[in-house]
């Protein structure tokens, strides 16, 4: 992955002569164009970094027979922003004496782990692709650019990316892309459910369910999808052949597929999250929210958390083992619209009635920043590589780094004929999916997919042997939903026993409590002092014995603050001379 | 206008014919592959499962004596041969790998009660309870040739051990007392005794060769020095050891096999404690040996079970029985670290494998790189608690099921009495005493 300003160096290295070194009046008389001296300066300042650098490894590096030296001794340096990236987690603090051995296997696994994040973080320059960008000339804004002009910039195939389907009849559209990417699935709100190949653009099928339709979803792989009706819930294969009708699960509104658990989840009408594993057809779990209809719904796709939007402005966070919220957040004035949360689930962007945008880091549950749009935007959704797009009305507006700094312009815009009514980007393709009242809209969004695909998790180009390879392989590793946590390597981390449970073992063990205290029981006494008023008054003598003395130093202590602090004072008005008349008073 | 779009050639991400293999480009990057632990941990428990599921211990049973195993030897050479001795004076020498015997012979009267192979692997010889050492050669005799001992001690004791040398052509026995034999002489160039009447095993150290440990019937360990005239030290346990086996890698540790239903490894330069008490058998352990790597040991009891202990751990790691096998005399390791072979009173010898759940036999490379890729899983997620209890299960003879409940209960019943003495008595009267110091009476130099 070279940058551009990398590019220019092999460039200017090629074609330029070599110019001589600049000296200091040069600067003001040369003629050059502020914009070439940009670049230009770029590839100047690297060699003449790079040279006293060589000239010092000369010095060091070891010398071969023939005279000349290693200039580049050692392996190869690691960028440190590329290492990380590869970084899982922090060293961990090793005893000095105890537990030698313990200390040992703990350095030894450091050494490997730190190992493979090298060589990752190594393999990184290998990987073949770049991901894509859009660059306005001078003063010219990305977002006045037309859909037409980029697909005509670019390739042929890439410019098939950006099409429409006319599709006015059954009208608004959800919209849902595969894992891979290769495939797209349409539902049409009135009934009309069809699912393509849409880089082919070849059509697997197409059927009418004679219902409406709230949302549809692919299950793990692209043979199955899950279609949410007026009434149950049906799943139906790539051919649109239904497989099943599970009416448990009724008046369901949104759906979600969390692909590493195989679970459904599902949020319905009458207020009721299910969870339905689709490896084994069960429901897993039922929570009855009681908040309402719930049609807003998203999923972090690190921890594979249930974000829900409600009608009163707050967003719950939920997990299929706690029958109550983990999390509620109030979000926005009125309803909350929208919500979407972005790939490493450091950030939720949610929209609102109240016509505003606002970023939240989930996990610290803080906001971040909040934007105003004019018309509110109903649909949200973030791209693999952090582009936000957003929906109002019939305009559909891509923003890059909402999440950071604060944006004034989008950095695309595009207008779609009706109201869109799903939203969904493409993985690993430059593209957006708008599904809207005249059918289906691919935008091109360049920048907005990842770029390299792991061929093992998600490979858009796999076969059916291939797939079917994955599915086995992906079953066998089916997370548990007990996994289900706000912090998704919670597993990996040490279970440290608190003081309390290691007295409590020690207690156990030892059969008596060695840190507790004796209990004064007073001597008897004869001759009638050990009378009951006596008993009381000796036992009171003794009482709070170790907390007296902490009592009496903070006494102390606090005696002697004031006493400075009054000194401090007597000095000042010493030293500030002006006694007044009725100072004598004072003292 | 700059634009740039992903476009990819489709032709690097797929196989050209259909001959090749498919491509899988790869990304590591961690953003791309979520829920990494959860993951790992559900393979984890997946490999533990799987590995219950193969654990098929036992590979065969050679029979053929016509009494109880009562001891066997490795060859010092060859992995496919293992002699045996049996109760009625039989001497039998097996093929391994084609499970069958190849020659036997009548080496003694009475009990076999030791056998050892030559280090150089052309004789071995063998004690028996007619108070004779017999020298037998390796090769079985040519055709119409009689079975005879290439050489005959007789002593005036019964031996009841032998061990050989590592290097030199000196031998040790016990009986009476612990005796040095050189080949070529008929009596002992040198007799140990330090006031006990008898002894039942000795080994000469693997590394420090001159160094011997016997067990005594005074319920001591005696440590020997070849060169020197007097024994070195001893320590005395509370209950007899039967059997000593040295770690052929960390020579100066060694386990012994005791009646009190433990193994002890002491090592050789502190006596006053050992280092590891090793519990699970339920009756007493009669035979003890160590992998060749001495990273762990098999030992034989009169539970009808073996069991096979990390060297540095408290617990058993695998437990082997069968319906037919009873009290298990001797267990052997084998030198290729992959094999036990356990003579019991039933007249079999059984052959296992070390590591229940192994393949044998030839693996593909990527067959090695997901056993090890499991293997490490394990490892680091062995703590867990669901992986534990699969990981430690152990289906039990309902015998031995119910008398480690009982020793558990009695064990637990001592502890809780013990601590009420001390709760009640005055500070420092009941001193804690560690379970290492509880078995060890004195070290006597």
């Amino acid at each position: 992955m070279a940058s551009p300003g990398k590019a220019s160096v092999s460039d200017s290295h090629v074609g330029k002569k070599k110019k001589p070194p600049a000296r200091y009046w040069q600067e003001e008389t040369d003629g050059e164009k502020k914009g070439a001296e940009d670049g230009g300066r770029a590839a100047e300042e690297e060699p003449r970094t790079q040279k006293p650098k060589q000239e010092e490894h000369q010095r060091e590096g070891k010398r071969f027979i023939s005279g000349k030296s290693d200039p580049f001794p050692g392996p190869a340096p690691i960028p440190e922003d590329r290492l990380q990236k590869f970084k899982r987690k922090e060293k961990t603090k090793k005893h000095r004496r105890q537990h030698y051995k313990l200390r040992d296997i703990i350095t030894r696994s450091e050494e490997a782990s730190e190992m493979a994040q090298k060589q990752a973080a190594r393999f990184d320059i290998l990987l073949p692709e770049d991901a894509g960008f859009l660059e306005g000339d001078e003063e010219e804004d990305t977002y006045t650019i037309s859909q037409e002009d980029i697909a005509d910039a670019v390739d042929i195939t890439s410019g098939a990316k950006y099409f429409n389907l006319k599709l006015s009849q059954f009208g608004p559209y959800r919209v849902d892309y595969s894992k891979t990417g290769r495939h797209l699935l349409l539902g049409g709100r009135r009934g009309h459910v069809a699912c393509v190949d849409w880089q082919s653009k070849q059509l697997m099928c197409e059927i009418n369910v004679m219902e409406s339709i709230n949302d549809v979803k692919w299950l793990h792989s692209e043979t199955m999808y899950a279609v949410a009706q007026k009434k149950w819930l049906h799943i139906y294969d790539s051919n649109g052949i239904e497989l099943h009708c599970i009416r448990k699960f009724n008046d369901v509104l949104r759906m979600q597929f969390l692909p590493y658990h195989f679970l459904l989840a599902t949020a319905s009408a009458s207020s009721f999250l299910k969870y339905l594993d689709v490896s084994v057809g069960k429901e897993v779990t039922a929570i009855c929210t009681k908040t309402g209809r719930l049609d807003v719904m998203c999923q972090n796709p690190h921890n594979a958390i249930i974000h829900l939007g409600h009608p009163n402005g707050t967003v719950t966070l939920w997990s299929p083992n706690q029958k109550e919220a983990l999390v509620k957040m109030l979000c926005h004035q009125g309803g909350v619209r929208s919500v979407t949360v972005d790939k490493s689930g450091t950030y939720m962007v949610t929209s609102g009635m109240d016509k505003k945008l606002k970023v939240y880091d989930i996990r610290a549950l803080k906001p971040l920043q909040s934007y105003f749009l004019p018309a509110g935007a109903s649909c949200l959704s973030l791209s693999q590589r952090g582009l936000l797009s957003a929906t109002t009305g019939d305009v559909v507006q891509v923003y890059k780094d909402v999440c950071n700094t604060p944006v004034t312009k989008p950095y695309m815009a595009h207008r779609v004929r009706g109201t869109a009514w799903g939203l969904s980007f493409c993985p690993f393709e430059d593209v957006l999916g708008v599904g809207h009242g005249d059918g289906f809209t691919s935008m091109l969004v360049p920048g907005a997919g990842e770029p390299n695909f792991d061929g093992l998790d998600a490979n858009p180009y796999r076969s059916a042997k291939q797939r079917q390879e994955w599915e086995v392989k992906a079953l066998l590793e089916k997370i548990q939903p007990e996994l289900i946590s706000l912090d998704p390597c919670e597993l990996g981390q040490v279970d440290q026993a608190t003081f309390q449970q290691r007295h409590q073992d020690r207690v156990q063990a030892l059969g008596f409590d060695p840190l507790a205290k004796e209990k004064f029981v007073p001597k008897y006494k004869k001759k009638g002092r050990s009378s009951t008023g006596n008993v009381e008054k000796r036992k009171r003598q003794v009482a709070h014995e170790d907390q007296r003395d902490i009592i009496k130093q903070t006494v102390e202590d606090k005696m002697k603050m004031e006493k400075e602090r009054k000194n401090r004072e007597k000095k000042k008005a010493k030293l500030s001379g002006s006694r007044s008349a009725l100072d004598r008073f004072k003292n | 206008m700059k634009v740039k779009v992903l476009s990819r050639n489709p032709d690097d991400y797929v196989r050209e014919t259909k001959l090749d293999i498919q491509r899988v480009p790869r990304n590591y990057d961690p953003t791309l592959h979520p829920f990494e632990v959860n993951r790992e941990y559900t393979r984890a428990l997946n490999a533990t499962k799987l590995e219950r599921v193969f654990a098929k211990p036992f590979l065969a049973s050679l029979d053929g004596h016509k009494d109880g195993v009562n001891c066997m030897a490795k060859h010092a050479k060859s992995l496919s041969k293992l002699l045996s001795g049996s109760c009625d004076g039989e001497l039998k020498v097996w093929d391994l790998t084609k499970h069958e015997c190849v020659r036997t012979l009548q080496a003694h009267e009475g009990f076999v009660r030791g056998i050892v192979v030559r280090f150089c692997g052309t004789s071995f010889f063998t004690a028996g309870d007619d108070k004779t050492i017999k020298q037998w050669k390796m090769e079985s005799p040519g055709y119409g040739e009689e079975e005879e001992p290439l050489n005959t001690i007789l002593g005036k004791t019964v031996f009841t051990g032998l061990d050989h040398h590592q290097k030199d052509g000196v031998f040790a026995t016990c009986g009476q007392q612990v005796d040095i034999w050189d080949e070529q002489r008929s009596s002992p160039i040198r007799s140990f005794t330090w006031g006990v009447d008898s002894f039942s095993a000795v080994r000469f150290n693997p590394v420090e060769t001159e160094l011997l440990a016997s067990c005594a019937s005074d319920r001591s360990i005696v440590l020997y020095d070849m060169r020197e005239s007097a024994p070195l030290k001893k320590v005395i346990m509370t209950m007899r050891s039967n059997t000593v086996c040295w770690n052929p890698m960390e020579a100066y540790y060694f386990t012994c096999s005791n009646e009190d239903y433990n193994l002890y490894t002491y090592d050789m330069r502190f006596l006053d404690r050992p280092i590891t008490v090793h519990m699970d058998h339920v009756s007493a352990v009669l035979d003890v040996d160590y992998s060749p790597t001495g990273k762990e040991f098999v030992s034989a009891s009169f539970d009808k079970t073996i069991r096979i202990f990390p060297k540095d751990g408290g617990r058993s790691r695998e437990v082997y029985h069968t319906k037919r096998m009873q009290h298990v005399i001797c267990v052997k390791w084998s030198a290729d670290n992959k094999f036990i072979l356990s003579g019991s009173d039933e007249m079999n010898i059984r052959l296992w494998k070390a590591n229940a759940a192994e393949k044998l036999g030839v693996l593909t490379p990527r067959e090695k790189v997901a056993v090890n890729y499991s293997q490490k899983l394990k490892e680091k997620f062995q703590h867990h608690p669901q992986i534990r209890r699969i990981a430690h299960h152990r289906h039990l003879p309902k015998s031995i099921f119910h008398q480690t409940k009982e020793l558990r209960v009695m064990k637990e019943a001592r502890r809780r009495k013990e601590r009420n003495v001390r709760k009640h008595s005055r500070p420092g009267a009941v001193p804690v005493v560690s379970e290492k110091e509880k078995h060890v009476v004195t070290v006597v130099k």
